[in-house]
């Protein structure tokens, strides 16, 4: 089957206007503008059962229906923050199928009314964003962006605009603070985007992800229908798989929903390479709980359903694979890193406990653990969990701690019994150096010069 | 001064926001390109030209990771050791470029023209180990690519340097 998403895979210069044109590109918001109202546009992508791509899996058109028609002024703000941690599938979007982006951001927009979009680039992704303002450019040129859209009447410039490296502006709310040139933390909510006072500045705004948006032209130019008949009931549609660590062909693959963690990672990723075997899965980047890489794991399907039914969560689709040989205390150690280094500091309990848990990690890692560290790692995490701060950032933080605890407990209790042996051996050394001096009178040669120790 | 040698750039950052505070990420990357980093002058100068307090554009450049508060090497390796890129090897790439630099993490070659530093995802988990040059990707690396890539650089600074 042809790419809805990846298209740059079938047609490799898709990234350029005329390519792009030349194979059906801008037909989608052609049609849209001039064959539907924006009402008849929402219940299209409604209908097709579209999920939000970023993570959450909200449903497009929902989201698209909250907005107020009698206000004034309304935006679409397309999140290209991609940062989660295996998760690199925007970015092809991004800079294959530039074009693609912009008409759905283009369709969204139109089905809102909104004055503008803004593409809120992460700032690593430099060169991508200065690229894509040059096609913005092609596609404003040929009157698809900016004054009088198709001779409509209506005007929708679009923007790009650039992040600076914050984790946390991937959240929708923080997003918008840091377009406002605010400190990129979240917000309070109610109310939310869509709402007055809620969006970009404080106007209604809907905020989709990259891949959400670059389905939405396929699915007016084919019907809701026909996208609804890809995937499963409940997961309609194709989805970009995006796999990394220990398999034999990293790379994002454009699936339907419904095929197994098996098939995606043995018959498309290759396998595991140098003939290891799969030891534990991250479905979803470092948010989501981790997954021993059991037969009933193996054989479930990849919907948002079926992974949640397996105690983690598809998210974003971004599959960190771990062979035999990983220690898990070390992949949960550098997770709990990144996200301190990515806890924006505004709610305590995320602040706080991503900054302790990344403490006792060390302490583990330096071979200092006790067993009271490992209570420490079971009661931290819930505390951060169940709704106490504003974002998921700290509830996502304890996922890596929690789920490792749960299915990897015995590597922990290894590197304590370790820590253990240790101290006892150095306390002996210690008695040791206690009995010299008695005797001596004076230190040793090897404890004076810290051997001991 | 930005707000004269930069004019046209500043009015066409300008004209994409209702509201001018939004221009202020751009502005302090048009201020690092200029200064080479954000020094407490450089951030009073970016507040003028957005109307804010000076204490919110330091609040901004300390916030994210692409602004630098301190001056830096003429080219800046931000390789990402997170967990993907480390799976693949990252953390060893790290530590051999840091040695083959004779720097510590986060240093500064001597000769001023190299700094290194470890950041978070990059979005190129496929391509690891990688880095970023003063914001250019470089993937799918080994320690023999990248002292070519230091050569190269050692011989367009002195090239430079030269004119």
């Amino acid at each position: 089957m042809e790419h809805i998403l990846l298209r740059d895979l079938d047609i490799p210069d898709i990234r350029n206007f005329d390519v792009y044109v030349a194979n059906g590109g801008y037909e989608g918001l052609k049609k849209a503008v001039r064959e539907h109202t924006p009402e008849e546009v929402i219940q299209i992508v409604l209908e097709s059962n579209l999920r939000g791509r970023g993570g959450a899996g909200f449903p497009t058109g929902r989201k698209w229906s909250f907005i107020p028609k009698d206000a004034p002024i309304k935006y679409v703000v397309v999140n290209a923050d991609e940062s989660e941690p295996g998760t690199f599938k925007d970015r092809q979007i991004l800079e294959k199928n530039p074009h693609q982006l912009i008409e759905g951001a283009m369709i969204a927009a139109y089905a809102i009314q909104a004055t503008a979009v803004y593409i809120y680039c992460r700032g690593e992704f430099w060169d991508l964003a200065h690229a894509l303002e040059e096609e913005i450019e092609a596609a404003r040129q040929a009157n698809l962006v900016g004054d009088d859209v198709l001779g409509s009447g209506w005007n929708c410039p679009v923007y790009v605009h650039l992040g600076a490296g914050a984790y946390i502006c991937g959240e929708e709310s923080a997003l918008l603070n840091s377009l406002q040139g605010l400190l990129g933390q979240p917000r309070v909510r109610p109310p939310f985007p869509a709402q007055p006072g809620g969006g970009l500045y404080y106007a209604p705004t809907v905020v989709n992800n990259v891949e959400t948006l670059a389905n939405v032209p396929w699915i007016i130019l084919n019907g809701a229908a026909a996208y609804k008949a890809i995937g499963t009931p409940e997961s309609s549609g194709v989805k970009i798989f995006c796999l990394s660590g220990h398999v034999a062909r990293p790379g994002n693959y454009e699936l339907p929903f419904g095929i197994t963690f098996r098939e995606l990672i043995f018959e498309h990723g290759g396998g595991i390479p140098n003939g290891k075997k799969l030891k534990a899965i991250l479905p979803s980047g470092a948010s989501g709980p981790v997954l021993p890489a059991t037969g009933e794991v193996l054989d479930a399907p990849l919907t948002y359903e079926s992974v949640a039914a397996l105690g983690s969560t598809l998210g974003s689709a971004s599959f960190i694979l771990m062979d035999e040989d990983t220690d898990m205390v070390w992949a949960a150690a550098k997770m709990t890193h990144f996200f301190k280094h990515e806890s924006c500091g505004k709610c305590t309990p995320c602040r706080e406990g991503t900054y302790w848990l990344e403490r006792i990690y060390r302490r583990l890692l330096r071979g200092e653990g006790t067993m009271r560290d490992l209570e420490l790692l079971k009661s931290i995490p819930r505390n951060m969990q169940g709704g106490v701060t504003l974002c998921a950032l700290g509830e996502f933080a304890a996922n890596p701690v929690l789920s490792t605890v749960q299915h990897f407990y015995a590597e922990y209790e290894e590197y304590v019994r370790h820590a253990e042996a240790t101290r006892e051996a150095r306390q002996a050394a210690e008695q040791m150096h206690d009995y010299t001096l008695g005797e001596a009178g004076e230190l040793p040669e090897a404890v004076g010069q810290g051997g001991v120790r | 001064m930005l707000a004269e040698k930069y004019a046209d750039r500043i009015e066409k950052i300008f004209s994409k926001y209702p509201d001018k505070r939004s221009a202020i990420m751009d502005l302090l990357y048009l201020a690092q390109e200029e200064y080479g980093w954000l020094s407490g002058d450089a951030l009073e100068e970016v507040a003028a030209l957005v109307d804010v307090d000076p204490t919110q554009a330091h609040s901004i450049a300390g916030f994210y990771t692409m602004y630098s508060e301190k001056p830096k090497g003429k080219y800046w390796f931000q390789v990402c050791t997170d967990l993907p890129c480390a799976l693949r090897g990252a953390d060893d790439f790290y530590q051999a470029l840091c040695e083959y630099l004779g720097v510590e993490d986060g240093g500064t070659t001597e000769d001023g023209l190299f700094t290194v530093e470890q950041v978070m995802c990059l979005a190129a988990c496929d391509r690891a180990p990688m880095m970023q040059c003063n914001f250019h990707y470089h993937e799918n690396l080994d320690l023999d690519k990248v002292k070519a890539l230091v050569e190269q650089l050692r011989q367009e600074a002195a090239a430079a340097q030269g004119e």
